[in-house]
């Protein structure tokens, strides 16, 4: 179909896809608590907006909150979220439970489902610290606001088909919180591989996704340098199983 | 057949002020003073669920006296403007100043124009990035604003209370030093208060983004019991004596 030039723009009327797309996110539960941990890219149809857009939040003290889908509305869906949860915090003198939480999101992407018919879909995914049960928990939704609690692992994007196989065959019970920072570069990284809206270490630029972890200590994010020895650590080890040649 | 009846208004004001202040003069009292890490919170209450002390924002507390339902109110509308303004705009846009003018706004409001005014007395209070600027609100019944540096007393006995208040406050103080003075101007000469009977938050400059934290009784006991700097015993035994 042609675009038509020098004219007002058309009142979308199918979905939207010129506006910057966040992709892949995905979390795995842990010993401690739980992972998660999202790529930099954001794509505007074929091209690349942002190389270092970041899609994993901390919710508030104890949860997280990743996105993917159209950027804006996400990241605007984030900034309300936090503030929803603090907001209760302050007036209640208490955090919302976990799960409480995890329906007041699932409210909000309901909100979007009219936005997200037009093509600006939001999927994001929740994990946090259980104190009750000393658990790290998650939860994926679906574009109406279904919510669906998982046990191990979850992921989402356009990059999740990959990455949350690669943690799917990487997981087992009580991973440490240095195994599971790998296992998430890791499935991130061959998310990047295969998907190409999802991005790779930028190791020219410095850029590395965002990992957090949240445990009984709360929300805290791996710190790049971190993130870049492990990046490497994994581009030796996926270099040595071709033979230590390039290809 | 009754008859509308004259009242001056210098005699409606008068009664509704005395009125105002019997309300608050049965609660008991609150002291905010700065530090030097920040602003300290201290108030005489045996509830533990019950609040006077509040976090609004980042850097931004609340103490109310009074009537709980009526400052319990104000709080909730103070976090809500708070916060509405610092999603609407930015963080850094919410200031003390602003939030202490709506409530002088709603106090003075209602004590003019209602046949019950507020029974409350509010401190808002903002730590700034240096000691220099920070800032207290003390905002009365009747909506009159006063804003102050060192310390401000709500309540019932706030007279005595800022009388022996001035004579101990010494700027710049630890929080530990700080907390001793005011439960000392708190309880008087007569009167000892235990961790029990109070409830202690503070905001500090070291504390990140959100600078509001309580501290728990068994912390309150440690920092009143703890011996001054300047009193304590020299040599502890861990550096041997020449």
């Amino acid at each position: 179909m042609l675009h038509r030039v020098g004219d007002f723009p058309e009142v979308p009327t199918g979905p939207i896809s010129e506006v910057p797309h966040g992709t892949t996110v995905v979390a795995v539960r842990y010993g401690d608590g739980v992972l998660m941990a999202g790529d930099r890219r954001a794509t505007s149809g074929n091209l690349i907006s942002h190389r270092a857009m970041e899609k994993v939040f901390p919710a508030d003290s104890h949860s997280v909150v990743g996105i993917a889908g159209a950027a804006g509305p996400a990241v605007e869906m984030v900034r309300l979220f936090q503030l929803q949860l603090e907001h209760y915090e302050k007036v209640e003198g208490t955090r919302l439970s976990i799960e409480g939480k995890a329906n007041q999101l699932s409210g909000m992407i309901r909100g979007n489902l009219p936005a997200a018919m037009q093509g600006l879909v939001v999927v994001p995914l929740f994990a946090g610290y259980d104190e009750k049960r000393s658990t790290g928990r998650l939860f994926e939704y679906d574009v109406t606001g279904g919510r669906y609690e998982e046990r191990d692992y979850a992921a989402t994007g356009s990059g999740s088909l990959h990455g949350g196989t690669v943690i799917k065959l990487g997981f087992r019970d009580n991973l440490t919180r240095n195994e599971s920072i790998d296992l998430a570069i890791k499935a991130l990284f061959h998310a990047a591989d295969e998907d190409s809206a999802t991005g790779g270490p930028d190791l020219m630029r410095g850029i590395f996704p965002v990992v957090a972890t949240v445990d009984r200590d709360g929300f805290r994010r791996v710190d790049d340098d971190e993130l870049a020895q492990r990046t490497t650590e994994l581009l030796e080890q996926l270099r040595s199983q071709r033979g230590g040649l390039p290809r | 057949m009754t008859m509308p009846y004259y009242v001056a208004p210098e005699q409606a004001m008068k009664d509704k002020a005395d009125f105002a202040r019997k309300g608050i003069a049965r609660g008991r009292s609150a002291v905010v003073l700065t530090f030097d890490d920040g602003v300290l919170l201290c108030a005489e209450n045996p509830s533990t669920t019950l609040r006077k002390l509040a976090e609004i924002y980042d850097r931004i507390a609340f103490a109310g006296v009074g009537k709980f339902n009526e400052f319990d109110q104000l709080r909730i509308a103070g976090i809500r403007h708070a916060d509405l303004k610092g999603y609407s705009y930015s963080r850094e846009d919410v200031d003390a100043r602003s939030l202490a003018n709506q409530y002088a706004q709603i106090l003075g409001q209602i004590f003019t124009h209602e046949m019950k005014p507020m029974e409350v007395e509010i401190v808002v209070a903002e730590i700034g990035d240096e000691p220099s600027r920070d800032q207290l609100f003390h905002i009365r019944y009747d909506g009159t604003v006063i804003d102050e540096t060192r310390f401000i007393v709500i309540g019932g006995d706030s007279e005595s209370i800022a009388g022996r208040l001035s004579a101990s406050y010494q700027p710049l103080s630890s929080l530990d030093e700080a907390l001793r003075i005011a439960v000392q101007a708190l309880g008087g000469p007569d009167r000892v208060l235990i961790p029990d009977e109070l409830e202690v938050a503070y905001l500090s400059r070291s504390n990140g983004r959100r600078a509001f934290r309580r501290l728990d009784d068994d912390r309150v006991q440690q920092a009143l019991s703890a011996i001054p700097a300047e009193q304590a015993t020299e040599g502890g035994g861990s550096t041997p004596a020449v």
